[in-house]
């Protein structure tokens, strides 16, 4: 499968997710301080970070699983007070995030069922959304699923959301690495074809170059915005060609030297 | 198909019935109260079947302990389900759960009679009365140790407080809820004949007394030994419905 085309964010489009003056305190803590960006609409964004620098706290912001302490966030112009479900969130943990009692059918069912879809409209759509993602054997248990099988049906799942926005949380982290690398090509695809915004966490900074059309880099204690490139690098994107592409390596250096100098 | 070890662990008890009877035989049982040789023990087994009274005082054990248990259980379940749920709640019924629970449950015993007399009622409200805790307490733990991803899936779904419960908390909980069960099931049978045997005039515990005070220890012996195999085989029962209902789910929690 390869990353479909689809057209640049013009600079014009509309902000889906903006962080205003964001500042959250946990425990007495304060994790992120002072973050300031958007993400607009058809948008890949990905966040990078040395582990504990609060890219997942920001993303959890961002679904509404947290309040700021201080300062916004917004989703299309209004405030995120709770999560939404036109937001879908992939959590890194599939094997946690999935329920082990029903079927691969049943838990993309939960995400319809949770939308009010009437029973007899919900089969065709879990058959098109677990073939989208390419898991033809619908009634096994994530149980009976490798980690990459998992984590498709947890995007099917998120996909049955219909969502204008992913928000996903090192979603690749836990697999190896042929499969983290034919999931980011599907990532692509599907976001290409649906125009949903994406902000993307994770620690792999070639991963972020692959998949975003900007990359926020996160210095640590407390979590607050240290660099930001924009990457200009022609989609549809390809294992070989993009990475070997002298602008991609260009942001490789660039980013590998911000996160040294982050964990100095 | 019983294996080659069910065989040797059936050697030994065969052995003991086999020695049982010659000791019997052997010593003057007349004199003694309190024993009767195997073979006196299953023939009056067979002579109180015959004449029903091991199906009527059977039928009225396992009636009131089924009841108690059902009335009991839902309690237990429906109040741990919800201290669960809601923390603020649970922290202002700790201090009452935690001074009435520690009560042994037949010293109700003497209040419940005052308020509702000897029969089924009385036993059926002591067996309530213990059935609920372990359900309450373990549904409580069960509940509040449902995978914290799965609340947040959940909340990112926006899953109304009903379904919140009923597509992800009770499910998830299951599995130990039935354990939970299987425990009170155990403390029914337990606490109904302990309350027969005390003072309620009916099943098997008054049985038992009856034999003992007619100087019958075969007949007593037998309901004793009918005691056991009704215990066992509602274990058995239970255990199998568990891997019949909850197989899937129980691998799933071993795995993790």
């Amino acid at each position: 499968m390869t990353a479909a085309a689809r057209p640049a964010p013009a600079q014009a489009a509309r902000p889906m997710i903006t962080f205003q003056n964001t500042s959250i305190e946990l425990g007495g803590k304060v994790i992120v301080e002072n973050l300031n960006f958007t993400v607009r609409q058809g948008e890949f964004v990905c966040i990078i970070g040395a582990s504990g620098c609060g890219k997942t706290t920001a993303l959890r912001l961002a679904a509404g699983l947290y309040q700021p302490s201080q300062g916004a966030v917004t989703f299309d112009g209004k405030p995120m007070q709770a999560p939404r479900r036109d937001i879908a969130i992939i959590f890194q943990d599939y094997g946690k995030a999935l329920l082990p009692w029903r079927t691969a059918s049943g838990n993309v069912s939960l995400a319809l069922e949770a939308a009010g879809v009437p029973k007899g409209k919900r089969v065709a759509r879990i058959t098109e959304l677990l073939d989208k993602v390419g898991l033809p054997d619908h009634g096994k248990y994530p149980a009976e699923m490798s980690g990459g099988m998992q984590q498709r049906l947890q995007i099917a799942r998120c996909l049955a959301q219909d969502p204008v926005a992913l928000l996903m949380d090192e979603p690749f982290g836990a697999l190896d690495a042929m499969t983290r690398q034919g999931l980011q090509d599907e990532v692509l695809s599907l976001v290409a074809a649906s125009g949903a915004t994406v902000l993307f966490v994770t620690h792999d900074l070639e991963e972020a170059i692959y998949l975003g059309d900007r990359v926020i880099g996160l210095l640590a204690h407390p979590g607050r915005i240290g660099i930001e490139v924009k990457v200009d690098l022609p989609r549809p994107r390809d294992q070989l060609t993009t990475r070997e592409h002298p602008e991609f390596l260009r942001l490789r250096r660039e980013l590998f030297d911000f996160i040294k100098f982050a964990e100095s | 198909m019983p294996s080659a070890e069910t065989w040797k662990g059936l050697a030994l008890p065969v052995v003991l019935i086999v020695a049982g009877e010659i000791a019997g035989r052997m010593a003057n049982l007349t004199d003694i109260d309190s024993l009767a040789p195997p073979s006196s023990i299953l023939l009056a087994f067979i002579e109180a079947v015959r004449d029903g009274s091991v199906l009527t005082t059977t039928r009225d054990t396992l009636f009131t302990a089924f009841t108690g248990l059902a009335i009991g259980g839902a309690v237990g379940l429906l109040i741990g389900i919800l201290l669960g749920v809601l923390p603020a709640a649970d922290r202002l019924m700790e201090v009452s759960i935690e001074s009435i629970r520690p009560i042994p449950s037949i010293a109700i015993l003497p209040i419940v009679l005052i308020a509702l007399g000897f029969g089924y009622r009385l036993e059926i409200a002591i067996i309530s009365f213990a059935c609920m805790w372990p359900l309450l307490i373990l549904t409580r733990a069960a509940v509040r140790g449902v995978e914290p991803r799965l609340m947040e899936v959940s909340r990112a779904l926006r899953l109304s407080p009903a379904a919140r419960v009923f597509k992800i908390v009770i499910p998830a909980a299951l599995p130990r809820i039935f354990v939970a069960f299987r425990l009170a099931a155990g403390i029914a049978l337990i606490v109904s004949v302990t309350v027969e045997i005390a003072i309620n005039p009916l099943g098997l515990g008054h049985a038992l007394m009856v034999a003992q005070q007619a100087l019958r220890p075969d007949l007593m012996l037998a309901y004793l030994v009918w005691l056991g195999i009704v215990g066992w085989g509602l274990n058995a029962l239970l255990l199998l419905a568990q891997n019949r209902l909850f197989g899937r789910a129980a691998s799933v929690e071993d795995v993790r």
